[in-house]
């Protein structure tokens, strides 16, 4: 019998990494869930650089009152174009519009880090990964999202990385290394600082009950233990007219 | 008159609670594997209690399920807790009754007089798997979708109607919110026949009374303990016995569950995949499409069976008859005793075999088709299908310890 | 039953225990299921105070808005209709608005916080039904007693326009006020006031 459940345990062993893989290897993004100052940064990028076309369809503005933001302070810095504070993030361009200029609609990012294998990390990466590609309409490619339909919003911040691409014995091509040819406004600690924030701060859209959902489990926890200890002396105590 | 004497004369409620619990005599040395019944009902309950939380936010429409369920998850208050009790809970489901049903296995819980329970029990395993099935369709991501896409093609297979039976089922060309409503209506459905289902196995249950690790029929036994003369004498009372051990498993139980429900309710991806979080979408298929885990072992059969003679129905049947074959198990084991402790060393290496060759189609169904892979399950699916058509040979040749008169502790 | 050295007490200790460990845990599992039926965040977003320009609005005309999925009217009403609404109260079930159905800025002959302009929930007091907007005086199927106001046709209940109930008529209680302010001479906001949002 026991021989069967160490069979069982071992064969479920090489089960558990199987999620988690990638064909990229990703930067760990870091992020700090409870640091409020990063989740507040991370809004403000989101609403300046990214929401011009991309929507954060099921996130309400006044979420972000999780992390710390008055609904004053949201209302007068994050909310633009008349949007009130209980309504979720919607973008102002016309979904039509937008599958003309780029061929397809840009895609609602509320779930991107759920989506995503690796969550924050692929999108810290793929915040990073943007490379010179005179092939593609915008000029830009990227590693983690290959021949990626946007364009490289951040450039003029994070400068333009030029990409070194390696064929493999199979004849496939992947990208070896980044190098920052064309430097842009932020220093490279800067950027990487700026990409976790936004990293962190979709990683809470896509789950804003994480915390809370994790707090609550460890009462739920304790809770259970004693009352597992106490169940366990009362069987224990009933079961002696058994034995 | 007493309050209990007027029901009684109404409802025989003292009667139900004596013959059932407070004297029904169970054997006194059920072990650790002997709680999954009992958590089975519990995940049950789960399900269907949670479910009918959630059918009140949820729409089984094409153009608003993906975002009800975001609606359930962030706006409902406590609907994030509702619905990863009833994902997890769906998972928890097939963990507990794979166990349940392994035990069964392992004792000869299925030998005669059980043979009906047994049957039972495989309709309820059946019918959960196509609650499973349906439900895993209303988050409507794209691997709801994608797999409900798959699945149905199956049906598609079998030859002169397959086409228009698959095209029956969804009630459209491809999965549509046709699909999704009529699923939607069984989903709810299902669990409730699925209760009904429990109740007439405890019956049989009780007819026949538990089996136990020795495999020994109590009953035969002499009589006589310290409830009652006329008792099996290796019997106890259900009721407080093994209700206050099923309370402290039901704990335990619970420790572990929610656990995942609170800080890993992904489960890494396997109780709750990641293309998931993408809307259906029919115009373009995930990258890699897998069932749910509680599916793999089938899947990973459907997939060994190549197509011949113009057909894949094959593989579709060798799924089916995988699932099938477990309904014969009662007349398959010829073994003069039941339970694995005294039965020889073919049985325990066939059993050992066998989980092993089933964890391993499960592991395959996960994965993208390989060369590799597909001889794997071509190998395990043989090995799964011997373990079973064997065993009236196997199972007799054994060698097997015998079997003491009376409970081993 | 033998109960030859059993511990009794310690026994019913642990029932006790267990149970009431088992009833604390039932109750906290109570609660996610039974707050699940609070308005959600959506229902709360659009039950958000609602802002209404009566910049357009022409004396002796209603316009309506909705608050919280409710019809609320806002009346414009005329000098004359103002004076009667004041002196002409005798019909009236509970013309000094005791029964606290509106704001306490609001407990005043009109009913509202500029006098000309009525704001309220257009919902019956009696069943819940919409009353209908009559400002018209003595038409046929009301009387020759009607000095204007709002009828509804479900029961007959009667208000006059500062929405208060009449006598004999099913409807318990003058019509509710919600909260509001002005939040400019043409605009207010309904739902909010300056104790924040309802």
């Amino acid at each position: 019998m026991k021989k069967l459940i160490a069979i069982l345990s071992l064969a479920l062993l090489p089960l558990t990494g199987f999620a988690a893989g990638g064909n990229v290897a990703l930067e760990s993004a870091d992020i700090d869930l409870t640091d409020h100052a990063s989740l507040q940064r991370g809004a403000k990028y989101f609403v300046n650089y990214c929401q011009g076309c991309h929507s954060l369809q099921y996130f309400r503005y006044e979420r972000m009152q999780d992390f710390g933001l008055s609904k004053e302070q949201i209302e007068k810095n994050l909310i633009f174009g008349g949007h009130k504070i209980g309504e979720q993030m919607k973008t102002s361009m016309p979904a039509l519009d937008a599958a003309e200029w780029f061929g397809t609609a840009p895609p609602d990012l509320t779930l991107t880090a759920r989506l995503r294998k690796g969550g924050a990390d692929w999108i810290y990466t793929y915040l990073k990964g943007f490379y010179a590609d005179e092939s593609r309409p915008f000029g830009v490619n990227n590693v983690v999202f290959p021949n990626v339909g946007m364009p490289h919003v951040l450039m003029e911040l994070q400068g333009l990385q030029e990409a070194t691409i390696e064929t493999d014995a199979h004849g496939n091509k992947h990208v070896a290394a980044l190098k920052l040819a064309k430097p842009g406004r932020m220093s490279v600690e800067e950027y990487d600082q700026m990409a976790r924030d936004l990293s962190a701060f979709m990683t809470h859209v896509a789950e804003p009950n994480k915390l809370e959902r994790q707090r609550l489990g460890i009462w739920v926890m304790l809770f259970l233990l004693v009352f597992f200890v106490v169940a366990i002396m009362l069987k224990k105590e009933f079961w002696k007219d058994v034995h | 008159m007493s309050f209990m004497t007027w029901i009684d004369e109404r409802f025989p409620a003292t009667k139900v609670w004596n013959e059932h619990l407070a004297q029904y005599y169970a054997p006194k040395n059920f072990n650790f594997w002997y709680f999954f019944g009992s958590l089975a009902m519990l995940v049950l309950v789960n399900q269907i209690v949670t479910g009918i939380w959630l059918a009140m936010s949820y729409k089984p429409d094409a153009t608003l399920a993906f975002a009800s369920v975001e609606y359930i998850m962030r706006d409902v208050n406590w609907g994030w807790l509702i619905r990863y009790l009833h994902s997890t809970g769906a998972s928890a489901f097939f963990v507990v009754i794979y166990l349940h049903m392994f035990r069964g296995l392992m004792y000869g819980s299925y030998r005669k007089p059980r043979e009906l329970l047994w049957i039972i029990g495989m309709i309820i395993y059946v019918a959960m798997m196509a609650t499973a099935f349906m439900g895993y369709l209303l988050p409507w991501g794209q691997m709801s979708y994608w797999g409900a896409q798959v699945i149905i093609n199956l049906f598609a297979a079998i030859p002169v109607i397959g086409e228009d039976l698959s095209i029956w089922i969804r009630g459209d060309f491809v999965i549509s919110d046709a699909t999704l409503n009529r699923f939607f209506a069984l989903h709810f459905l299902l669990p409730f026949i699925l209760a009904a289902l429990v109740f007439v196995h405890i019956v049989a249950l009780h007819k026949v009374g538990s089996n136990n690790p020795d495999g020994i029929e109590i009953k035969k036994g002499p009589k006589g303990n310290k409830w009652s003369d006329t008792a099996p004498a290796d019997g106890i009372p259900f009721h407080p016995y093994y209700s206050v051990k099923d309370i402290a498993g039901v704990i335990g139980f619970l420790i572990l569950f929610l656990a995942v429900v609170f800080f890993m309710p992904e489960m890494g991806g396997y109780f709750l995949e990641p293309p998931n979080f993408e809307p259906a979408n029919p115009l373009k298929t995930p990258e890699h499409i897998a069932p749910v885990w509680y599916f793999t072992p089938f899947y990973a059969i459907l997939r060994a069976v190549p197509s011949f003679a113009g057909t894949q129905v094959w593989g579709v049947i060798a799924m089916g008859a995988a699932i099938a074959v477990l309904f014969f198990l009662p007349w398959l084991d010829k073994s003069p005793v039941k339970s694995i402790r005294y039965k020889g060393p073919i049985f325990k290496g066939m059993i050992a075999m066998f989980v092993v060759v089933f964890i391993i189609l499960g592991y395959l169904g996960m994965l993208a088709p390989t060369p590799m892979g597909t001889l794997m399950s071509q190998i395990c699916t043989i090995l799964y299908f011997v373990f079973f058509l064997a065993m009236p040979i196997y199972s007799k040749m054994d060698k097997t310890k015998p079997v003491p008169e009376r409970v081993t502790k | 039953m033998s109960s030859q050295g059993v511990d009794l007490k310690k026994r019913r200790m642990l029932i006790t225990a267990t149970a009431g460990l088992g009833a604390v845990g039932a109750g906290f599992a109570l609660v996610p299921f039974l707050s699940y039926w609070q308005p959600s965040a959506r229902a709360k977003a659009l039950g958000a105070p609602e802002t209404v320009d009566i910049s357009k609005l022409e004396p002796g005309a209603m316009m309506t808005a909705k608050w919280r999925g409710k019809v609320c009217w806002v009346v414009r009403r005329t000098e004359e209709t103002l004076k009667s609404l004041k002196e002409d109260t005798a019909h009236l079930l509970d013309p000094d608005s005791e029964v606290p159905q509106q704001p306490e800025y609001c407990k005043n002959y009109h009913r509202s916080i500029k006098p000309e302009y009525l704001i309220a929930v257009g919902i019956c007091t009696h069943l819940g039904c919409s009353p209908s907007y009559r400002p018209e005086i003595g038409p046929a199927d009301l009387g020759e007693d009607w000095k204007g106001g709002f009828f509804c046709v479900c029961h007959g209940s009667r208000f006059d326009l500062s929405a208060r109930v009449y006598q004999g008529v099913p409807a318990p209680t003058n019509l509710v006020i919600p909260i509001h302010k002005y939040l400019s001479d043409t605009v207010v906001i309904i739902g909010e006031d300056d104790g924040g949002a309802a």
